[in-house]
């Protein structure tokens, strides 16, 4: 039965047309052959754009922050000096860590305000998921710039809130912590980057076998047990990823500090913003994003590994 | 009553006990979805008000803010730029989102999981630090701030949008469809125009939607990098400053609210998970 | 045509996926104008093979020939093979024409050729009149002759066919069976079919190589594979048989006297060196090459005495497993009618007697 033996000899004359291709052949057999190549050569120009977009731009920040601002020009001698005054001047450190915190604070209040919507989406809308999905996500694809005004509007001096108060006649005054405020910050925010809470916890409440919650009903849990024991756990990726998408970049927002919180609610990255405006120390701006950069990367890193710890022990 | 109680056990029937209706979620929900959409609507609200404050009670209805909006020359120009960058950030970003959801869902690649890490960074990255970092390597290249240096910010926060909203679109079509092009004589090029770029349009009129809507709303990288152009944003932000002008700000605001709006929900019906199934071909 | 006989030629070809070697250094030659199917379980390898001689993969190791042109180099599009795919994918932005004239616009023709084949393969598969639905006005059955229609427009050299039958109902299934191997006879071209099903892949072919592991097994006619399979592996792959420890006693020139467990003393013929003398082979026998009856045979045929355990009826025939002192396991008997020669029914517990010729035994190596 071995006819395979016998029929090694007739491709022998066969293999000398394959040995007389040319080198470009050859190169494109290894083309041909390598998945990975081909796969690289198709992804290179997004992935060369992405690297050298945020590469370069990012090499040459941190050349900037060891140099020094003379007036319009750079003294490009390596100095740690800008390092030095993000640690050694009050200023610097009260405004992160009011950033920290106004963050921090504005996700909490997100995941938590946005966790029972996702919740109600993914278990208790039967029909038209999508619609109620397309709606909570919506005003998030909307200009960031027009939503934060609009609580200006809301929340300002004469604004929505006081003046319907007044005219209903339930105050005299102006309520005044609403506006220039961290709380007006912490308010809008959550407003702003509700989406980025919804999306990721529906998807992983979504993702929940509902056999697992009828196990648990059927060993006897109730809705809170139940909740409690295996629905959250299962989340908590979806928590995770919503806590970071929103702590990160809200830490960097300038926009909502400037129109609504006032001297009180100012954030690092407006200082940022002026270092490369008025006060025009470039260097000094680019340690400040440094700093911010390094910081935010390393909570980030921390609380992925404490919630990694911490849900392993839950579930 | 019967009937009621009749109609009450049936919908009980149909969902699941897990999934039975909870009625304080529901009117959570509501409440939610009210807090989501009520500040955005106060905008067209107050634009159509009678008066130079946003402030209750209402004076009457007027178009006037419209018409002076419109009168604007430099709302135009900074219109006319916005949308220049849009369209050019949303193509270039698109093309690039193609390129790149076609080699990760079709490729066995190793090292893909960094690679589409680093892709998406910017979602993660505060638009302040890209910005600065932009600013910066622009002016020491010795380039002006232009239109030209919003679209390269905006090209570098867009595309993650693009490749999120065109993976699930190529992973939603058989592979064995461009083989059997490729099997059929056509090669890599004239397979993506005659097989994968019809399957995955809708997909890529999703991308382009959504793309031009974040240039055409960004603000944060565009204040660093324009130059004495401004994007509409930056116009409105310049706007801020007078409270007089505030009624024409909110004017404005409310159409380009209302047009984002269209934009993005048709993107998103677009590239709803569903879209894919018409097309499948399995039986 | 330069080598009708050695019109595909694959020479030590593998392919490794990562640590998974999912091709086994498969040496084969397939003639032109062949029926050739690929056999064996779920994943071991079939379709990575008919991936590999489509271009889709390209092999870890080895070269493939196709009418002696190596195909290393030579991109699925060029390659003279065309493919019915498991799945069919048909493309559901294009109508029944338009997929099947899909292929044609890399050759040239002009439209009036081109209708005209497109008219021609509809009639070939049998569905003149369809040329305007959508893929998803189609059934199973139909998307499958629209694929078959799409790769033989193109007239291939070697057509490809991945389970092409595998999603549709078991009558449906031998209709086309019946239809797939009348249009291979009409176009005269290479059909290398592949399929899990050795009912389908005996009907069919002009050559099975039953495959496991990655590695080809066998490669013979169907009436080889039933009569002579080569080891214990295919022989229990291609329907059912028998398989009884023997020691060879003594080998003359053809012909081999073995002590069969169970079975004592036995001949049969000596078809391979394995069997040698004082060796330990397996001896394998068909259900339906034993024959059961209530007296020892008189006819000069082997037999052995034992008793009847159970019946499983299989509809056209039926098994009856009877217990053999010394043998591991019941043998396997097929019968038509379950009852002895004097008309009464065989009944469990009843003795019995089975026998067999000798041509009927085949001896093969231990596993
Ligand atoms: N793209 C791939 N990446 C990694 N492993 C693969 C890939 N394709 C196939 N394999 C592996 O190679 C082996 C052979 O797969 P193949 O699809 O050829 O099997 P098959 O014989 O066609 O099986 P089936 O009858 O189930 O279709 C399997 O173990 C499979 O897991
Ligand atoms: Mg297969």
């Amino acid at each position: 039965m071995n006819i395979h033996r016998v029929n090694q000899a007739t491709p022998g004359a066969s293999l000398g047309i394959a040995s007389v291709t040319s080198w470009r052949g050859k190169l494109r057999a290894v083309f041909l052959r390598s998945e990975a190549i081909r796969g690289y050569t198709l992804l290179s120009p997004t992935l060369v754009v992405m690297m050298f977009g945020m590469c370069a731009p990012f090499a040459i920040m941190v050349a900037v922050s060891f140099w020094t601002q003379h007036a319009f020009d750079f003294d490009t001698t390596f100095t740690l000096g800008r390092y030095q005054d993000v640690i050694d001047k009050p200023i610097y450190m009260a405004l992160m860590l009011r950033s920290l915190a106004i963050s921090g604070a504005c996700t909490v209040v997100t995941v938590l305000l946005a966790y029972p919507m996702a919740y109600y989406v993914a278990f208790h809308v039967h029909r038209h998921k999508l619609i109620w999905i397309i709606l909570m996500t919506l005003p998030f694809w909307t200009s960031y710039l027009l939503r934060v005004f609009a609580w200006k509007v809301i929340l300002g001096f004469n604004g929505v809130i006081n003046s319907g108060l007044k005219g209903l006649g339930l105050i005299e005054q102006p309520l005044e912590f609403l506006l220039y405020s961290p709380t007006a910050v912490v308010i809008t925010l959550a407003h702003a980057w509700a989406a980025f809470a919804i999306l990721p916890i529906y998807v992983s409440l979504e993702k929940i076998d509902r056999s697992l919650l009828e196990a648990a009903t059927d060993l006897g849990d109730g809705p809170v047990k139940r909740f409690l024991g295996v629905t959250l756990p299962l989340s908590l990726p979806g928590i995770i990823a919503a806590t970071l998408l929103i702590f990160i970049p809200t830490v960097g927002d300038y926009v909502t500090p400037a129109l609504v919180g006032g001297p009180s609610g100012i954030m690092l990255a407006n200082n940022i913003q002026a270092q490369f405006g008025k006060v025009n120390d470039w260097p000094m701006g680019a340690a400040l994003a440094m700093a911010m950069m390094i910081t935010v990367a390393v909570i980030s890193v921390v609380y992925i590994w404490v919630t990694r710890k911490a849900a392993g022990r839950i579930v | 009553m019967g009937d009621a109680q009749g109609g009450g056990a049936n919908r009980m029937r149909e969902v699941s006990y897990i999934e039975r209706s909870n009625r304080p979620l529901h009117v959570y929900a509501l409440m939610y979805l009210a807090f989501l959409y009520i500040p955005v609507l106060f905008l067209p609200l107050f634009s159509f008000n009678d008066a130079v404050y946003a402030a209750f009670p209402l004076k009457g209805f007027t178009t006037k803010w419209y018409e002076q909006m419109l009168a604007s020359e430099p709302m135009f120009a900074a219109l006319t730029n916005s949308i220049k960058v849009g369209a050019t950030t949303a193509l270039l970003a698109t093309v690039l989102g193609i390129f790149g959801a076609k080699a990760v869902t079709r490729y066995r690649m190793p090292g893909k999981q960094p690679v589409v890490f680093v892709i998406m960074l910017p979602l993660v990255i505060p638009g302040i630090i890209l910005g600065v970092a932009l600013l910066i390597l622009v002016t020491r290249l010795g380039i002006n701030l232009s239109l030209y240096t919003v679209t390269l910010g905006h090209i570098l926060i867009s595309v993650p949008f693009a490749m999120a909203t065109l993976i699930p679109r190529f992973e939603g079509f058989d592979k064995s469809m461009e083989e059997a092009s490729a099997d059929l004589g056509a090669n890599a090029w004239s397979t993506f125009w005659r097989v994968t770029l019809p399957m995955v349009f809708p997909g890529v009129l999703a991308s382009y939607l959504l793309c031009f809507t974040i240039s055409f709303d960004e603000f944060i990288m565009a204040f660093f990098l324009a130059g004495t152009d401004p994007t509409l944003p930056i116009f409105i932000w310049g706007q801020l400053r007078f409270p007089l002008l505030l009624p024409r700000v909110l004017a404005l605001g409310a159409c380009i609210l209302a047009v984002s709006f269209v934009l993005v929900f048709i993107a998103q019906w677009l590239a709803r998970p569903g879209a894919i199934r018409s097309l499948d071909s399995r039986p | 045509m330069s080598n009708n006989d050695a019109f595909i030629i694959l020479t030590g070809v593998s392919k490794h996926f990562g640590p998974v070697v999912a091709v086994d250094d498969i040496n084969l030659t397939i003639s032109g104008g062949e029926f050739f199917s690929l056999l064996g379980p779920s994943g071991c390898g079939k379709t990575t093979l008919l991936r590999m001689l489509a271009g889709f993969e390209s092999p870890t190791s080895g070269e493939i020939f196709i009418d002696d042109a190596p195909m290393s180099e030579v991109p699925p599009y060029q390659r003279p093979t065309n493919m019915v795919f498991q799945n069919y994918a048909i493309f559901p932005h294009l109508n029944v024409r338009a997929n099947i004239g899909y292929g044609l616009r890399y050759d040239k023709l002009s439209k009036a050729e081109l209708d005209r084949r497109i008219d021609e393969s509809l009639e070939m598969v049998k569905l003149p009149g369809f040329g305007t639905r959508r893929s998803e006005e189609l059934s199973g059955g139909q998307r499958q002759r629209v694929a078959l229609a799409r790769a033989l427009v193109k007239r291939p050299k070697v057509l490809l066919l991945d389970e092409p039958l595998g999603a549709l109902d078991k009558k449906l299934r031998e209709e086309m069976q019946l239809e797939l191997r009348a249009l291979q006879e009409s176009v005269g071209i290479t059909f290398i079919f592949v399929t899990h099903d050795q009912e389908e892949a005996l009907t069919l072919s002009d050559r099975v190589a039953v495959m496991a592991r990655g590695k080809a097994l066998q490669v013979a006619s169907p009436q080889q594979l039933y009569n002579c399979p080569v080891s214990i592996e295919v022989a229990d792959f291609i329907g059912q048989m028998n398989f009884i420890d023997a020691r060879v006693i003594e080998v003359e020139g053809e012909r081999a006297v073995l002590e069969a467990r169970g079975l004592g003393r036995v001949r049969a013929v000596a078809s391979a060196d394995f069997v040698r003398q004082g060796a330990q082979v397996v001896v394998a026998v068909r259900p339906e090459k034993l024959s059961l009856s209530y007296e020892s045979s008189s006819d000069g045929r082997c037999s052995v005495q034992g008793e009847m355990k159970t019946a499983a009826y299989l509809g056209d025939r039926s098994h009856i497993y009877v217990t053999v002192d010394g043998c591991e396991k019941p043998l396997s008997v097929a019968a038509q009618e379950v009852e002895s020669s004097s008309g009464q029914p065989i009944e469990r517990g009843s003795e019995v007697w089975i026998s067999w010729a000798d041509e009927s035994l085949v001896l093969l190596p231990v596993a």
